[in-house]
């Protein structure tokens, strides 16, 4: 098995590979391993967009053996809420990083004019980058493609605009329709001057039991080509809660002002699957093939001539910047994705910003003054999509603003009580009940995939929960994810890979685990994470939960701020905290 | 139309190599694939039926490897799934055609690859130098060298079928 990290350092251009067995063999892989090389790597207190910062990517110990095993985890300080930054992305990269022969890249230093990185099995090269600077990500793709190796088996990942001028909130994208979104990767690549990475690799895999592997390997393929709980991913896919959360009022509208959305049917995943949708893609060594790509079509003279635009969407990318925009039609939905794309912002962020500012203009709180004359409205796609830009070119201090977040925004001009963040990070398409803001607030990274806490209000939707059922099931899924996020899997497929599944997975791969091993290792990575948090001072006894969670009904009723602070004490009293 | 039918799989029907007899089971919905060959005699070729259908995944190439190498490997897989242009692009599947007269085995030097009286080409894996002129001969990049210098050669197993999500890959019976 790999025990391989590849140490870059853009100060002083050089490389090395170390092997670490000391950390894969005590944390696996993926997110556990990642954790602990940012608490060597990442200096108590260090600015995020300082050369002291580094970058950690992981990947697995299943990476590309098997079957939606696609993703690689990367660890970073967050210069959007300034403690743990980790994010997730699928695509190739994964697949990558596994062939060139490397479980782990650290990345330290920052250049000192824009550069990219080059990783060829073990060859290491950081090459200029001063002339595809200023590119949209999306183009960076076309041109790294032409002059890199490695064609059908390499990942391109790379930063727009927004991860250049240091947006907040700015991503990665990966081979073109994947993305480490949240948390701002993109901003600390573009404090590095790093524009890109290109992984590309010959090496092998060999199996030490070829049967065992080749047995339980066609169990899972089957199980994930055929089971129900795929479904949702491979036919409408994600998008299909559009519908399912406007009907059960759990569908964010408006800043949060509603719950269901009058044009959910437009914008649903039915609608863009029957009318706009081109194709599905998947990752690498996955059948499910979710990644679904839309057309949009805009006629630019009367002579029948079109541009033609590709864009992958998902459920939360609708959200944020669909619904929550008021946004009424796909063809504004999809041009708002694009301008992220291009621009390389987490549409999360910027879908949630975006609907503070314009609450914050209704309300008077900012005026055209600060937009500068852009009128920011429901459903306005005109501006929003001038705003996206200013966001990026920061042209006065409101937009600059906007660009560090929604809370930076509202401690300059108020309005907390409709800032949808939850621990700095801009939140989800959710608004069904106490589990999914319990479990944001409390979640390592602040995420909606975290613990999953919207599903357990759909649960208790059907079957009321108590509060220490609720707090029980959060943890239950933190931990455990802190395992599955470590072999590195997609959460899409966590149903077909139960605990039993899991531990003959690794069996024949070398790896000998049982269940409790893999429950008390969850329990370990979780505390190891928060273990950075706290150094960096998060501080859960102050969360700040915006008013307007408690205003607006949602799917289990209206929800009671004495529940989540019931819930915060047996959470403390559960995870020992005191 | 003239096919290029003279290269196939000719394995009889519930014939493994490999222990692959089970992993021909049709994993998509639970029968049998199309590989079944209930006439011994029936020449088996794989076809890509359904290019566009193609969602990038790689399970093809990954059940070539794992089961004809016993490695997770996209460099020693026989069949090759093509970017063409990124993933906005389509996929391009390249398989072994099956050539009638097949100009691998005529720039081979070394008698590695040895068309047989039924039309099967044998690659003898040990006469192989690597010298790549069967991959060069193959203008469709049928043929690839692995890292320790072997050829690597479609051999119309059909295991990669099985693992196709999508339906792209068939094995055609060919008539005499």
């Amino acid at each position: 098995m790999l025990r391989r990290v590849l140490y870059i350092d853009l100060d002083k251009k050089e490389s090395f590979v170390e092997d670490r067995y000391d950390l894969f063999e005590e944390w696996l892989g993926g997110t556990g391993v990642a954790t602990q090389l940012l608490l060597e790597e990442c200096p108590e207190g260090a600015d995020p967009l300082s050369p002291r910062a580094p970058i950690i990517f992981g990947i697995g110990p299943l990476t590309a053996l098997f079957p939606a095993m696609t993703k690689t985890v990367a660890a970073f300080k967050s210069p959007l809420n300034g403690e743990l930054g980790e994010s997730y992305a699928g695509g190739r990269l994964a697949m990558a990083m596994r062939f060139a022969g490397h479980e782990g890249l650290v990345i330290r230093g920052a250049a000192e004019s824009p550069c990219y990185i080059s990783i060829r099995d073990d060859e290491v090269k950081i090459k200029d980058a001063t002339s595809i600077w200023g590119i949209p990500a999306t183009v960076v793709g076309y041109i790294l493609r032409e002059v890199e190796a490695g064609v059908g088996r390499r990942s391109i990942i790379r930063i727009g605009p927004g991860g250049e001028r240091l947006v907040r909130y700015a991503g990665v994208v990966v081979d073109t329709y994947r993305h480490f979104g949240r948390l701002g990767l993109g901003a600390v690549f573009g404090s590095k001057n790093l524009k890109a990475i290109v992984v590309s690799g010959t090496e092998d895999v060999e199996l030490p039991n070829s049967k065992r592997y080749r047995d339980i390997y066609n169990q899972l393929f089957k199980t994930v080509v055929q089971t129900d709980a795929m479904e949702k991913y491979h036919d409408i896919g994600t998008p299909i809660n559009v519908n399912v959360l406007n009907q059960m009022k759990g569908l964010p509208t408006r800043n949060f002002q509603d719950s269901s959305f009058e044009a959910a049917e437009n914008i649903s995943g039915e609608n863009l699957a029957d009318n706009y949708l081109l194709r599905r893609v998947s990752c690498a060594h996955c059948p499910i093939g979710c990644i679904h790509i839309g057309m949009l079509k805009t006629s630019f003279s009367r002579h029948h001539e079109f541009e033609i635009r590709k864009i992958s969407y998902d459920y939360e990318l609708i959200y944020a910047l669909g619904s929550n925009l008021g946004v009424t039609t796909p063809e504004g939905m999809l041009e708002l994705i694009e301008a992220c794309e291009r621009q390389g912002l987490d549409a999360i962020s910027t879908g949630v910003v975006l609907a503070w500012a314009t609450e914050a203009l209704d309300r008077g709180i900012i005026t055209e003054e600060e937009t500068l004359g852009v009128p920011l409205k429901w459903d306005g796609v005109e501006g929003y999509l001038e705003a996206i830009e200013r966001i990026v070119k920061a042209p006065n201090d409101f937009y600059s603003t906007l660009a560090r977040g929604v809370v930076a925004a509202s401690d300059r001009y108020g309005g907390e009580d409709f800032a949808m963040a939850l621990g700095g990070n801009e939140v989800a398409g959710y608004h069904t009940g106490p589990a999914f803001i319990f479990g944001l607030a409390v979640g390592v990274r602040h995420s909606h995939l975290d613990n999953a806490g919207y599903s357990i209000d759909q649960a208790a939707a059907k079957k009321p929960l108590t509060p220490e059922e609720m707090v029980d099931a959060i943890i239950a899924e933190d931990d455990a994810r802190g395992v599955y996020n470590s072999l590195i899997g997609c959460l899409f497929a966590r149903g077909v890979y139960t605990p039993d599944r899991i531990v003959e997975a690794l069996g024949s791969v070398g790896i000998e685990k049982t269940k409790d091993d893999l429950q008390i290792l969850g329990r370990k990575i979780f505390d190891e994470k928060y273990r950075f948090k706290l150094r960096e001072g998060f501080d859960l006894s102050k969360s700040r939960i915006p008013r307007r969670f408690y205003e607006t009904v949602s799917t289990v009723g209206m929800v009671d701020p004495e529940t989540i602070e019931t819930m915060m004490e047996i959470y403390r009293e559960r995870r020992s905290w005191g | 139309m003239e096919l290029c039918e003279t290269i196939w799989g000719s394995r009889r029907s519930g014939e493994a190599e490999d222990g692959k007899g089970r992993d021909m089971k049709d994993l998509r919905g639970g029968g049998d694939a199309k590989v079944a060959v209930s006439d011994e005699r029936k020449k088996r070729r794989l076809k890509v039926a359904h290019p566009e259908r193609c969602i990038g995944c790689l399970s093809c190439m990954f059940a070539c490897s794992r089961i004809n190498t016993r490695r997770a490997s996209l460099d020693r897989s026989a069949i090759r799934v093509k970017t063409q242009g990124g993933l906005e692009g389509d996929f391009a599947v390249v398989i072994c055609r099956a050539c009638k007269d097949p100009p691998c085995v005529r720039a081979c030097p070394r008698g590695a690859l040895e068309k047989r009286e039924n039309g099967r080409v044998i690659f003898k894996r040990e006469l192989c130098d690597g010298c790549g002129a069967c991959a060069e001969a193959c203008l469709i990049r049928a043929i690839s060298i692995d890292s320790e210098g072997k050829a690597i050669k479609c051999k119309h197993c059909g295991a990669c079928v099985a693992f196709c999500p999508h339906g792209v890959l068939e094995m055609e019976e060919v008539e005499e």
